[in-house]
């Protein structure tokens, strides 16, 4: 096998028994991206010298005979909307087709410290607006199972860049399953931290009470790595959290007896794919052979979810968007003779379709007279989302769902209708509110696509997720299965 | 009869806090400095930044709307406030909204001798604009325009008044009382050429009796206390006219121009922003202890209210005196420390509000300055040496003269001078008879009973020592040597 097909932990061991180096694991992956690239397009920006660069200060480490952490020299890709101080930052979108930040994100920073091998930016849904990357303004990510499929979005090019074997682990991040609903398109393992585990400074806003930064992996063991080293208080973050990081890596026993499993029946209606069903309940079914108790609760204001969603996240977007105007940084509209005509053209053709159209919406929810009737009570109805979810995690330790109510879809088959493109995120929007953590990892095919499970927690109660999700791994083969690209 | 108009005048006023650090970032408040050097990623609102609330400011603000006797927010938050313009890096203004640091306060002024009351609505805090700069008039006219984002994130508060003002007058003392309260807090310098201390005003007027509130304008760009009651006083001749004329005042935005003396309107109420308020999603709200409070309001010096009952009270100052000294807490500290020096607050007191403030206005020295001449002790110490008979007034007039060339102490400048009084009969007594053989009319005219002449005989005693001579010896010795 590949160095790039590994995990981390598979890596990180070869590492410390000086198997392999950095520099040999890092060739490996460009010598993949050299060769798939070209049909799964994850990449916005490469970032092959400073790659080696890093690769080679890890084996001169090594060399020393010091120790390294579980990241170190370990490739990473990054979501193009998290800041990379002296690297391109676009966020796929024409209007920062030229922003190089001054500044790092903190995850990055994180990232740095621990040694980690940044190999490039991925692409998304243009500022993290869409579910299948057909909204970059530059191209399309493919699906690395189907590339006449789509992977998902918005961080579609992060999501195929590990299922393709181009990286080993990448970040994305997700507001209303921006990171849970590409990990099941493609096949891999999935975080949407609780709100505030992962600080957000430098990831550039779309919905500020929405958003999380969290981990794409090969499996559990990895995810769980990954998230260790990331989350934790920022005080560059007023809604980041105080608290202890544990090694979220001491969760994985295996074991699983006992664990109360609560199955929504609300997110088991009509709608969704008969053959995703199936594999959920085989799923429930293989965590009760492992000693786990399944029982049907409810959760019953999921409904409102995606109305509410789609007013909250396009009003803050509304206002977090404000600040492209062409004043001071990236896409400026040079035809204006004044500076209205300067922000609106500027505003025009920087932006795409569907950012505009939530910018639009936002800004209408917001507008004097509208204000009571939408956000007001679309922040009422998220409150009483948040309570469901407070009152079943009383009495589960888990909840289980799909991820997604199918499969990944074909190339424009819902481009032109954003309603059906935003039910393929009514199964993790709802976590998104309510703040809690979520994961998704591989249960099993559909016509030979990945289908993705979703386990959600208390908040800040990741531990338990990485252990349901170990035990299920370690008695099911799905994660080990790659795509044939 | 014609028709007797009321004025109603409500005044918000912005103040920039004088904390260290901006708002909502570690970049430095400093004023002046080159464009774009006091700015860092945050407050320049890069992609991807975050604010985080300055402990600092919430305190300054807490500290102001105590002084302002208002009711401090137990629970309160940032919004964002939406607008377009270039010198806002993120398009929209931090501010506060609906729940505000501080509500429910006032402020007393006094108007002709008589006290009056002033309601606060609110005291909030918000994150100041950057600066354009236009090459050329007006952003529309300009050939380009070059933004400095250095105030960019600066802190502000902005008090907002009740509609309690009743005159132009009144809207000047009352903006004079806040300036001189937010300096006594320490909270704010209050400086009006820098822009830290600034004023707009909703006017309107209505026929006396009636209950409504007429139509308002509201007026900007008044750069002075005095340009705040001059813009004021032309607005309400301009809307009486209005009203007189059969019109209708219109509600709209005016700007004051200063060079004309008058208001221009702006924008009407139909081109009004719709800001979209919502909650900052960045930022968590702000649960402010009742301890914290209480910590602050310990900290809170004495107010130029206290200050001046207590010159009035134990000084004896007249209340006119008072409210002046008082009205600037630079000389009012000044006074204070002069009182260390002296027991004659009375006499300090006198020559505070005449030479002292005469040579402050000529000269354009704060007395807070390094370098102002003369320190509050010279001045405690000149008192004294009156008081003790050393000098006279007039010597003392020149002595102060002298002072506020040199920065000498007022007993070096006697002593090198030569100027000490003449109190010594022996000395003084040549002198009279000198001017008594001079002099034989006034002493004839003096010796038939006319009291006037003496004196003319005494001043010119007083001639002849150049002033040095102690008054009082020097008529006590004429009468004796005259009977
Ligand atoms: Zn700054």
């Amino acid at each position: 096998m590949q160095f790039n097909a590994l995990t981390a932990h598979e890596l990180h061991d070869k590492l410390v028994k000086k198997e392999i180096s950095a520099v040999e694991i890092t060739e490996a992956v460009f010598k993949r991206i050299d060769a798939v690239e070209e049909k799964v397009r994850s990449f916005v920006t490469q970032t092959r010298d400073k790659a080696l660069e890093t690769a080679r200060a890890v084996d001169a480490k090594i060399g020393r005979g010091e120790e390294i952490g579980p990241l170190e020299g370990i490739p990473v890709v990054i979501k193009d909307n998290m800041c990379t101080e002296g690297i391109l930052t676009t966020c796929s979108s024409k209007m920062l087709h030229n922003f190089v930040p001054p500044y790092s994100a903190t995850v990055v920073e994180k990232l740095k410290q621990a040694g980690a091998v940044l190999i490039g930016k991925a692409n998304l849904d243009e500022f993290a607006m869409g579910s299948s990357t057909e909204n970059s303004r530059f191209f399309a990510t493919r699906n690395p199972w189907d590339t006449e499929r789509v992977p998902g979005g918005s961080s579609g090019g992060s999501a195929a860049a590990v299922a393709a074997d181009e990286t080993i682990y990448s970040l994305g991040s997700d507001t209303g399953g921006s990171i849970r609903q590409p990990a099941s398109f493609c096949g891999v393992v999935g975080l949407k931290p609780t709100y505030g585990a992962v600080s957000r400074y430098g990831l550039i806003a779309f919905a500020s009470s929405l958003d999380q930064i969290g981990p794409f992996a090969k499996d559990v063991r990895d995810c769980a790595r990954v998230f260790s080293t990331i989350a934790g208080h920022d005080p560059k973050d007023s809604t980041s959290a105080e608290f202890e990081v544990p090694d979220y890596t001491s969760f994985l026993t295996g074991d699983v007896k006992g664990l109360r499993i609560g199955i929504p029946r609300e997110y088991f209606v009509e709608g969704t794919d008969p053959g995703v069903k199936e594999l959920i309940y085989n799923a429930i079914n293989k965590f009760e052979e492992l000693g786990a108790v399944c029982e049907e609760t409810s959760l019953p204001h999921t409904e409102y979810a995606l109305p509410v969603y789609y007013i909250i996240a396009p009003a803050e977007a509304s206002s977090n968007l404000a600040r492209y105007d062409g004043v001071r940084y990236g896409y400026r509209d040079e035809s204006a003779e004044d500076i209205v005509t300067m922000f609106m053209r500027t505003r025009s053709e920087g932006f795409g379709t569907e950012v505009k159209r939530r910018i639009m919406l936002g800004t209408y929810a917001l507008s004097s007279g509208y204000y009571d009737a939408y956000y007001l009570k679309a922040l009422k109805v998220r409150t009483l989302i948040k309570q469901d979810f407070d009152r079943a995690l009383e009495k589960f330790d888990v909840l289980i769902s799909p991820t997604s109510p199918t499969p990944a879809f074909k190339y424009g088959e819902k481009a032109g209708d954003p309603m059906q493109m935003y039910l393929s995120d009514v199964f993790t929007i709802s976590v998104n509110l309510a703040g809690i953590p979520g994961l998704t990892l591989p249960c099993g095919f559909v016509d030979g696509l990945p289908v993705g499970l979703q386990l959600m927690g208390r908040p800040f109660g990741e531990g338990t997720l990485f252990k349901a999700a170990y035990a299920f791994e370690q008695n099911t083969d799905f994660h080990l299965r790659k795509p044939n690209l | 009869m014609a028709t007797q108009y009321e004025i109603v005048i409500g005044l918000e006023v912005h103040s920039e806090l004088k904390t260290n650090s901006k708002i909502f970032c570690c970049s430095s408040t400093e004023f002046g400095g080159d464009p774009n050097t006091h700015i860092c990623p945050v407050c320049l609102g890069l992609p991807g930044v975050l604010p985080v609330a300055n402990k600092k400011v919430v305190e300054f603000a807490i500290k102001a709307g105590l002084a302002l006797n208002c009711r401090i927010a137990e629970f309160s938050k940032f919004d964002r406030k939406n607008y377009y313009y270039p010198d806002l890096p993120k398009n929209y203004q931090i501010s506060q909204y609906d729940l505000p640091i501080a509500e429910h306060g006032y402020l007393d002024i006094t108007v002709d001798g008589q006290q009056k009351r002033i309601g606060i609505t609110r005291v909030h805090m918000e994150e100041d604009a950057g600066k354009l700069n236009h090459e050329g008039e007006s952003m529309a006219t300009a050939r380009y325009s070059l933004v400095d984002y250095n105030r960019t994130g600066v802190p502000l508060i902005e008090i907002v008044s009740e509609p309690d003002i009743r005159s132009p007058e009144e809207a000047r003392l009352y903006l004079e009382k806040m300036k001189a309260i937010l300096q006594y807090t320490g909270v704010s310098d209050c400086k009006m050429e820098e822009g830290s201390l600034r004023c707009d005003a909703n006017i309107s007027v209505r026929p006396v009796g009636q209950k409504e509130f007429g139509t308002r304008t509201e007026l900007k760009n008044m750069n002075s206390f005095r340009a705040l009651q001059k813009a004021l006083e032309y607005e309400v001749e301009r809307q009486i006219d209005v009203l007189e004329d059969g019109g209708r005042v219109i509600q709209e935005t005016r700007t004051w121009d200063e060079a004309r003396g008058i208001t221009l309107s702006m924008r009407s109420k139909e081109e009004a922003h719709d800001y979209r308020y919502f909650p900052d999603p960045d930022l968590v709200p702000m649960i402010i202890s009742p301890q914290w409070i209480e910590e602050i309001r310990q900290t809170l010096p004495e107010l130029p209210d206290a200050r001046r009952e207590r010159y009035i009270r134990d000084y004896g100052l007249p209340p006119y005196d008072a409210e002046v000294i008082t009205g600037s807490k630079e000389l009012s500290d000044y006074f204070d420390e002069g009182l260390k020096h002296t027991g004659n607050a009375k006499a300090l007191s006198n020559w505070v509000m005449g030479e002292l403030l005469k040579f402050i206005n000529a000269s354009g020295i704060s007395v807070a300055d390094s370098d102002f001449p003369i320190r509050p002790a010279s001045l405690a110490e000149l008192v004294n040496l009156i008081d003790r008979g050393e000098i006279s007034g007039k010597i003392a007039k020149d002595v102060f003269a002298e002072m506020q060339q040199k920065g000498d102490s007022p007993a070096a400048i006697v002593e090198a001078k030569g100027l000490k009084q003449i109190s010594d009969q022996g000395a003084i007594a040549a002198v009279v008879d000198e001017v008594i053989a001079n002099n034989p009319q006034s002493v004839e005219d003096f010796k038939n009973g006319k009291e006037k002449a003496i004196g003319f005989l005494v001043g010119q005693v007083m001639k002849a020592t150049k002033g040095q001579a102690n008054p009082g010896v020097v008529n006590q010795l004429l009468r004796e040597k005259l009977k």
